[in-house]
């Protein structure tokens, strides 16, 4: 049958199993859109194309599959850029597809015109640009496996408005692709599994490195067998939270920068670590001469650049991580590490007297109590998507979770205004569940017009700002390193609850801890969505994350929480 | 100390740029990279040359991999290979002394003139980098007016061939 481009790109992404695309028309790309009501592919409108990315990009997080966002060409198509460079730098699964020019004024500096493959490469996964209608099919094709195979990561597909408007044969193409230079790696060798089961059976005091590659490999069940069979614990990376449960006795917490003080000093004591589809970011590892200095290092990662690119391993492995955790388990003996969890637990015990959490009540608000009110009022089942800063550390220490795709942030990109349009995406993948978008006050105004998106689609979304007048993070930065000057990082913000009106959701203010319990159980007893503007400490010590390990310091040199005192707050 | 690596990668728009960008991206310091067909239609063999004590080789590997395109790298520094580079010098020869001088030099280095001006000589010379480089520095005092070189090209001694099949 003929079809036009246009008609075979929505067939395609059928094909493909595309259920949803966020994106917004324009001259190049509309032509695209004028067929779409044929096709079973629903549309979100966004406000602007970065939350279109952000929004495939929240979506491919919860649900694992692919997520597509389109866009036309020249400014709709850089508006992605940030987006992509999030999706690339987290290995999330997400196909762009950007109108471009027709190819007859390609290079002639046309209307609207940008070199967005040329813009786009170091940054995609892969990317294309289509030249004839002929190829359509079998690039999209590509596109989507290439983004969902291997080590995930985005995909753009340019394709000219000429080539959207010429017909062609339809055939849909081979199942097989036919990419002669890509292979995406299964099982590890087994000579170096058997190498790495023997370094695990010597261990007394291993450290299990869970990161994002547990959750997109598919190895939580294996993972938590293999923990159990050797007793081994278990911290994560902040993308890897939710790949081993957090109630289990073996989980310890984040690791790194702000990871709990019990579980750095866990792996600085280690004599083994197993880094499980983890890359050693240096956020994770503190100073690297003095990482770990007693531990053999085992690293397991799909992607063989990450593999002794940062720490240099005793046995790397190149594999998918739960074909060689399957590989694993049988290999390595039942054990028990009674006396270094013990120890563990002792550090443990004495972070917890530290904690926030348990400072009393005295009017004021600090944003893990919120947290915490928040978790125990969804029992921790909802999916948290923050967006980046000093929100993000606390959700990730006081939200904890026992599932995989329930806690979604841009990690290695560290982008603000990530937090509202991957809510969006989430809850559009998990209608089924209740989403919660835990959001600073300076990142929220990054992406704060998508708030009309949220309304539009009727998702009962709730979202948390994390409200105390500063782009926190930085202050605490200031604070610590740069003589308290706070330069450019106080925020004179809108009225949250009546800007929220204004786009028709229902909203609240919180300024102690019964508030914000008030208010987060009106929120979840609203049919729709809703905003909850928590007022924090602004400054002071209970405004800052701890523990913290300075940039450039080893993992043992963090600042711990400070003992809370009563009458210290601001 | 350099090493050389040879990349089989589809002959696709934009390969070339994928694999500078690469460079650029990873600040890989890279001392020559050379495109060209291969006895097979579709796929083009390039010839990196990288400084090995300020670059990782194996990672220069292994994030070619990563591209899609690439289909095979290998490492050739540690193989019987065959390297090649070729030039052409331009060189001042005023004077039937001179120019005979040039020639003789030529000679002893199996270069070739391959064009003649009114005074200058244009000298072609294939070998190895540390050969043409012997054959510019006696060159040199005559006054080089112009010289291109085309980089390393490389491969493996023996039977074996591209083998991405």
């Amino acid at each position: 049958m003929k079809k036009t481009g246009a008609e075979i790109i929505w067939a395609m992404l059928e094909h493909e199993g595309v259920e949803v695309a966020f994106g917004i028309p324009g001259g190049t790309i509309m032509h695209t859109y004028h067929p779409r009501q044929d096709y079973g592919v629903y549309h979100v409108l966004v406000r602007h194309e970065q939350c279109a990315a952000h929004a495939a990009d929240g979506y491919a997080r919860a649900s694992g599959k692919v997520g597509v966002a389109i866009a036309t060409s020249g400014p709709g198509a850089t508006n992605l850029v940030t987006g992509i460079a999030t999706a690339m730098m987290d290995s999330s699964p997400i196909v762009c597809i950007t109108g471009q020019v027709p190819t007859s004024v390609i290079g002639t500096d046309a209307f609207q015109e940008v070199d967005i493959t040329g813009i786009t490469l170091p940054i995609t996964k892969h990317n294309y640009l289509v030249a004839s209608v002929d190829e359509l099919a079998e690039v999209i094709h590509e596109a989507f496996y290439i983004a969902r195979s291997g080590r995930p990561g985005p995909v753009l597909v340019d394709i000219p408005k000429d080539v959207q408007q010429a017909s062609t044969e339809f055939v849909l193409p081979d199942d097989e692709v036919k990419l002669p230079g890509y292979h995406p790696v299964g099982k590890g060798n087994p000579d170096l599994v058997a190498k790495a089961a023997a370094l695990i059976n010597q261990a007394e005091r291993p450290v299990i490195l869970a990161g994002q590659g547990v959750i997109m490999s598919g190895a939580t069940d294996v993972l938590r067998a293999f923990a159990e069979k050797t007793d081994t614990p278990v911290a994560f990376t902040l993308l890897g939270k939710g790949g081993f449960p957090e109630s289990h006795p073996l989980a310890l917490s984040l690791m790194g920068m702000h990871g709990e003080v019990f579980a750095n000093r866990a792996i600085q004591e280690a004599d083994l670590l197993l880094g499980f589809g983890m890359r050693f970011d240096d956020r994770v590892t503190g100073r690297l001469n003095a990482y770990a200095p007693q531990a053999r290092k085992v690293h397991v990662d799909m992607d063989a650049a990450e593999l002794n690119k940062i720490v240099k391993t005793d046995v790397a492995i190149h594999g998918d991580l739960r074909q060689v955790l399957e590989q694993l388990l049988p290999l390595v003996f039942p054990a028990d590490h009674e006396a270094w969890l013990e120890r563990i637990n002792g550090w443990r015990a004495q972070s917890h007297k530290r904690d926030i959490i348990n400072r009393p009540e005295n009017g004021h608000l600090v944003a893990p109590h919120f947290i915490n009110e928040i978790w125990e009022a969804t029992a921790g089942q909802a999916i948290i998507v923050t967006d980046v800063g000093q929100h993000q550390m606390w959700v990730a220490q006081y939200y904890p979770t026992d599932y995989p795709r329930h806690f979604i942030s841009s990690g290695g990109q560290g982008t603000m205004g990530f937090g509202l349009p991957a809510a969006i995406g989430a809850q559009i993948a998990r209608p089924d569940k209740e989403v919660w978008a835990i959001l600073g006050d300076g990142g929220f105004q990054m992406t704060m017009h998508d708030l009309a998106t949220i309304v539009q689609e009727r998702l009962p979304i709730h979202i948390a700002i994390s409200n105390n007048g500063y782009l926190g993070m930085v202050r605490q930065w200031q604070e610590f390193f740069y003589d308290k000057r706070y330069e450019a990082t106080r925020l004179q913000n809108p009225d949250f609850v009546k800007l929220a009106e204004a786009y028709g959701i229902r909203a609240w203010r919180a300024t102690n801890r019964r508030q914000a319990r008030e208010a987060i159980a009106a929120a979840r007893a609203h049919n729709g969505p809703t905003l909850i503007d928590f007022e924090i400490v602004r400054e002071g010590e209970a405004a800052n994350v701890y523990p913290m390990v300075p940039a450039g310091a080893a993992l043992h040199e963090m600042i711990e929480r400070p003992v809370y005192a009563m009458a210290q707050e601001a | 100390m350099q090493s050389t690596l040879i990349a089989l990668v589809e002959d696709k728009p934009g390969v070339l740029t994928r694999v500078a960008s690469l460079f650029r991206r990873r600040n890989y310091n890279i001392e020559s990279l050379t495109v060209g067909h291969t006895e097979e239609p579709g796929i083009s063999r390039m010839t990196i040359v990288v400084d090995s004590a300020r670059t990782d080789v194996e990672k220069v590997a292994q994030n070619l991999y990563k591209l899609i395109n690439v289909i095979r790298v290998e490492d050739v520094t540690e193989q019987p290979s065959v390297l090649r580079d070729l030039a052409l010098i331009k060189v001042r020869a005023e004077g039937g002394g001179t120019r005979s001088e040039i020639m003789q030099l030529v000679d002893t280095f199996r270069a070739r003139v391959v064009d003649v001006g009114l005074d200058t000589l244009m000298v072609e010379v294939t070998g190895t980098e540390d050969k043409i480089d012997g054959l510019v520095e006696v060159l040199r005092p005559y006054g080089i007016v112009e010289m291109v070189r085309t980089g390393r090209v490389a491969m493996a001694r023996g039977s074996s061939g591209n083998g991405h099949k």
